[in-house]
């Protein structure tokens, strides 16, 4: 495959940045999104010129590393993969390509393609956990019985790999779909509940100090979840929050 | 409790109890002017009722211009608001793939509706206030048919009322589900919300539209 891409390129935090345009030939279609842009590498590094920054670590789809606002969705074309489960065959010969940093004023570009997500980071410092005692006397979590649909509820909202897909793809670059997520797997638990009421508060105030914007309800961030979390947390959440600020 | 409004959620929140309670009186609304169609005598009679008792004129007439001027107002400010957290816009954004476009448009659509309440409000809204409150004249209960009739012989009326009426099923067709979704709704009753929201978001306005249509053609 030949592909012309259009990069955005931006030396620093500082720089303002630009798309920039670069042909690449011989792409084979079983490569990663990825491994693609690991031979753009090689070919900018042997022709002296500064290599393409992007995040990446695991390249199995569990990390949330990986970003890309790729031909204008988050992690590209496919459904329910994360940038490098995205391989090439998802394009055609000849295809321009744009490959952006996600954007958000919470999420400030670092370098090329590599932003700060360390305001997820901050949310899940203001709440996101659970107080256990490990002094010795620590209770086995399986002597708590669990309702079975609020255990698969709650593991399936505790898969947020934390990539920022939902606030890539969301027109108003919310992280509701993440902190709802984050929320709801603490909420549906016993274990969540002691603290249930500063968790909500706490998450949702440091969410809206980071900058993100709100939720309208378009949906864009569930279709563009690489693990599929629902809408459902994001009720769940303002559920909470409600209960959380009336009681308090 | 307090700062509720301060917070991304509790605004949520708060325009979604505005957005159910303005879907509520456009039931109300349309369920009044509908009769037209069907009795003149009954359609009379409502209007009278709806313009001449203390507990609609006084309570929940001023609840309603709140509820329409706090929803368009607190629409504006979470639109700027969320504008602000993306700066930098994206060179290549492919919005169709991931969400409708009523969805992404609510602000559009929405200011087309005020658009039209300011000019529907001018006509109808003011001239009963004047009969009633500024200028004060003999109520005829049976004066509001002939006026209805009177007001849809314009075509450039029609036309408005239809352009207008469209814009607000586009509205609702994303707003219905919406202010469920905010006020923390989202459960096994949501699939059939969604259907009656479809019934209720294209219904009322091609209700809405028909009655203009009606008029205009059938008199």
């Amino acid at each position: 495959m030949n592909l012309t891409l259009k990069i955005w390129r931006q030396k620093n935090a500082n720089d303002k940045g630009k798309m920039v345009d670069y042909k690449i030939s011989d792409v084979s279609p079983d490569m990663s999104f990825l491994e693609m842009l690991d031979v753009l590498n090689e070919q900018l590094i042997n022709s002296g010129d500064e290599p393409v920054a992007f995040d990446h670590d695991c390249r199995e789809g569990i990390c949330g590393m990986c970003s890309l606002y790729i031909n204008g969705e988050a992690h590209g074309p496919d459904r329910g993969v994360t940038t490098c489960q995205l391989h090439m065959r998802m394009f055609k010969d000849g295809d321009t390509i744009y490959i952006e940093p996600f954007r958000a004023k919470a999420f400030p570009v670092i370098k090329d393609l590599v932003v700060d997500r360390s305001a997820f980071d901050r949310i899940q410092h203001a709440g996101g956990f659970i107080s256990v005692n490990t002094s010795g006397n620590t209770i086995d979590a399986n002597a708590i019985p669990v309702n079975k649909q609020d255990a698969d509820t709650a593991f399936e909202a505790a898969t947020c790999i934390g990539c920022g897909a939902c606030v890539a793809s969301c027109k108003n670059s919310s992280a509701m779909l993440f902190v709802g997520a984050k929320v709801s797997q603490f909420a549906l638990l016993p274990q969540g509940q002691v603290e249930a009421t500063d968790r909500v508060l706490n998450m949702v105030k440091q969410m809206d100090e980071e900058g993100f914007g709100n939720c309208t309800n378009t949906g864009a961030c569930e279709v563009e979840c690489p693990k599929g979390i629902s809408l459902e947390n994001i009720a769940r959440m303002n559920r909470e929050y409600l209960k959380a600020s009336f009681k308090g | 409790m307090s700062g509720i409004l301060n917070s991304s959620i509790g605004r949520k929140f708060a325009m979604a109890l505005s957005a159910l309670f303005l879907m509520f009186f456009l039931l109300q609304h349309f369920a009044i002017n509908i009769l037209s169609v069907f009795s003149p005598d009954a359609f009379n009679e409502a209007s009278h009722f709806m313009g001449t008792f203390w507990a609609v004129q006084f309570i929940l007439q001023p609840i309603l211009i709140i509820g329409i001027v706090f929803h368009f107002t607190m629409g504006i400010i979470l639109e700027l608001k969320n504008r602000k957290a993306r700066q930098v816009k994206y060179a290549k954004n492919n919005g169709n793939a991931n969400s409708s476009w009523m969805s992404r448009n609510m602000i559009w659509t929405g200011l087309l509706i005020e658009a039209f309440l300011i000019v529907h409000m001018s006509q109808l809204w003011w001239h009963e206030m004047m009969v009633k409150y500024i200028n004060p004249v003999t109520e005829d209960p049976t004066r509001y048919y002939p006026e209805l009739v009177e007001h849809f012989q314009s075509p450039v009326i029609v036309g408005i009322y239809v352009v207008a009426f469209v814009f607000l099923a586009l509205h609702l067709l994303h707003g219905f589900n919406s202010a469920f979704q905010s006020i923390g709704a989202n459960n096994k009753y949501t699939k059939s919300l969604k259907g009656i929201s479809k019934v209720y978001s294209i219904g009322i306005p091609v209700g809405f539209i028909f009655i203009a249509l009606y008029h205009h053609l059938a008199h």
